[in-house]
């Protein structure tokens, strides 16, 4: 328990003073804009929009730079602006097959439709400084460019091992899924709620979980059957036009990852999927996403949960980093009455114990138990 | 007022979805840009916004499989009508305000076959223009990078 404690107005606003010039560092160093975070620090601040649940790159960036870069609190503001927002509706569901493709990888196959686009990764980079950086103003080198050839968006490759029958179909419902932000999740709570989830879980949570699967924590063996990452459309309906219309695009990242599935009495051995999609290009996020989606769908395809990873209760109700890290921070909050009440309630233990003591010293002088 | 010139006065929904799509993207400045050269768009009034709220995006379980919340964005939209009494609508990803208002002052305008021609030539076919370019500039970007396998044949 907490108590409600006066005072300290002064205090705290020097506090939050003294943490504006903190933020703002050295005032011979140029201050940094929201719009240098949005355009240089892509990472981050798809990061922060993917946690934060909220597409915004102007907010991420402008919250990037109010949390001084801590992610996770700028993540924190995110989610607490969205509460200040009227929800206007639901898009149609986002058509990742239309991507305009930037970068698109297959680990399964080496030659398929549509090839393997790189795009601009960290991949076959060799992690060594590069000094050059630190000096400003050189330009970037010029990016290369070839003739695309055809102009058709690149197959799913999941649909060519669904083409021969080896991949299990997923459910076709349309039905409406359920939304973690407006009513609290109830377990068992099933894979929409649990893709939301996991979209929106911390990156580092999630590798760790899937990293898990990975070392043999949950049975997992998978394969990118493919990374693709680039713009989608998204599409509306608003109901005073009763027609679909775009209304821009968003950067998205998705993984379907391919796993063996032996079979189960009702089904033949075949593939099956773990699918990962975040907003921006944090692949790392979509990679794991996909992996933890599949070790959560033990229970549907008839495996027995042995692992963490495997858990949907425990997997769920620790990967959201804000409700985490309001429960870690609470502790900071004043706990006096809590705190004087263990005191004494320590302070009573010891008493007893001297007085058992004292009493047996008294009564068996000879005697030296190890309990005492 | 007969059926068909009813029919005829009021653009295909796919049409005006079309340069629905192209405006939402273009943003203020686009617009105003282009607008530069066009016919001076007709006065309106705002019935609804410019007003920013957020639209949940939905994804699809395994690409394909059922809906689910993948996570909210921020959208403008904005209503606005005309004197002849012509609603136009906006909505755009994002919090620019007077983009929206600009977007539905423009698709106001549009519905008018009159003022359709010269609008879509002068604003709207630029845009979709410049849109398609950095599109195709991306696949371009994208198809340097593809790779060319060498010993196919041997390598498995």
């Amino acid at each position: 328990m907490y108590v409600a404690v006066k005072g300290g107005e002064a205090a705290i606003a020097n506090a939050h003073a003294w943490l504006a010039e903190e933020r703002r560092g050295d005032a011979r160093v140029p201050e940094i804009g929201t719009d240098a975070i949005r355009e240089q620090l892509t990472l981050a601040v798809d990061r922060v929009m993917a946690e934060g649940s909220l597409y915004d790159p102007g907010l991420a960036a402008l919250a990037i730079k109010q949390a001084r870069g801590d992610l996770i609190e700028a993540i924190f503001l995110l989610r607490a602006y969205r509460t200040t927002l009227p929800r206007l509706g639901a898009s149609t569901p986002l058509d990742t097959g239309a991507m305009t493709v930037r970068r698109r990888v297959s680990a399964a196959y080496k030659d398929l439709p549509g090839g393997q686009v790189l795009g601009p990764t960290f991949d076959y980079t060799h992690r060594l400084l590069d000094f050059a950086l630190a000096a400003e103003g050189l330009a970037p080198p010029a990016t290369a460019e070839a003739d695309p050839g055809e102009d058709a968006a690149p197959p799913r490759v999941t649909g060519l091992l669904a083409a021969e029958g080896l991949m299990a179909a997923e459910d076709a419902s349309d039905a409406e899924p359920g939304d973690l932000t407006r009513t609290p999740v109830a377990f068992p709570a099933g894979r929409a709620l649990r893709l939301q989830n996991l979209a929106r879980g911390d990156e580092g949570f999630l590798l760790s979980m899937a990293y898990s699967t990975q070392r043999g924590y949950g049975n997992n063996h998978p394969f990118v059957g493919e990374l693709r990452q680039g713009e989608v459309a998204v599409s509306l309906t608003p109901p005073e036009l009763g027609f679909e219309i775009e209304i821009g695009d968003l950067m998205v990242t998705e993984c379907q990852m391919v796993n063996q599935f032996h079979g189960s009495r009702t089904e033949p051995p075949q593939f099956t999927r773990g699918y990962g999609l975040v907003f921006g290009r944090t692949e790392r996020r979509a990679m794991a996403m996909a992996l933890m989606d599949r070790a959560l769908r033990g229970a549907e395809l008839g495996e027995t949960a042995e692992a963490p990873a495997q858990d949907e209760e425990f997997v769920l109700s620790h990967s959201d980093n804000v409700e985490a890290t309001g429960f870690l921070e609470h502790l900071k909050l004043p706990h006096y009455v809590d705190f004087q009440s263990e005191l004494e309630a320590v302070r009573a233990m010891r008493a007893a114990v001297e007085a058992e003591r004292s009493r047996r010293a008294a009564t068996q002088p000879e005697m030296e138990g190890p309990e005492g | 007022m007969s059926v068909d010139v009813e029919q005829e006065r009021r653009p295909a929904d796919d049409e005006r979805r079309r340069w629905m799509g192209v405006i939402a993207r273009a943003g203020a400045a686009g617009i105003a840009a282009r607008l530069a050269d066009a016919p001076p768009l007709p006065p309106h009034t705002r019935l609804r916004g410019p007003e920013t709220g957020l639209v949940m995006v939905r994804g699809r379980a395994g690409g394909d499989g059922a809906p689910f919340n993948l996570g909210e964005m921020t959208v403008t939209r904005c209503a606005v009508r005309l004197g002849d009494g012509t609603v136009g609508h906006a909505y755009l990803a994002g919090r620019d305000h007077r983009g929206a208002e600009l977007a539905a002052a423009l698709d106001a305008a549009l519905q008018h076959p009159p003022r359709r021609a010269a609008l879509l030539a002068a604003v709207v076919e630029p845009l979709a223009a410049e849109q398609a370019e950095a599109r195709a500039a991306t696949a371009r970007k994208a198809a340097a990078t593809r790779v060319r396998f060498l010993a196919m044949e041997t390598t498995r």
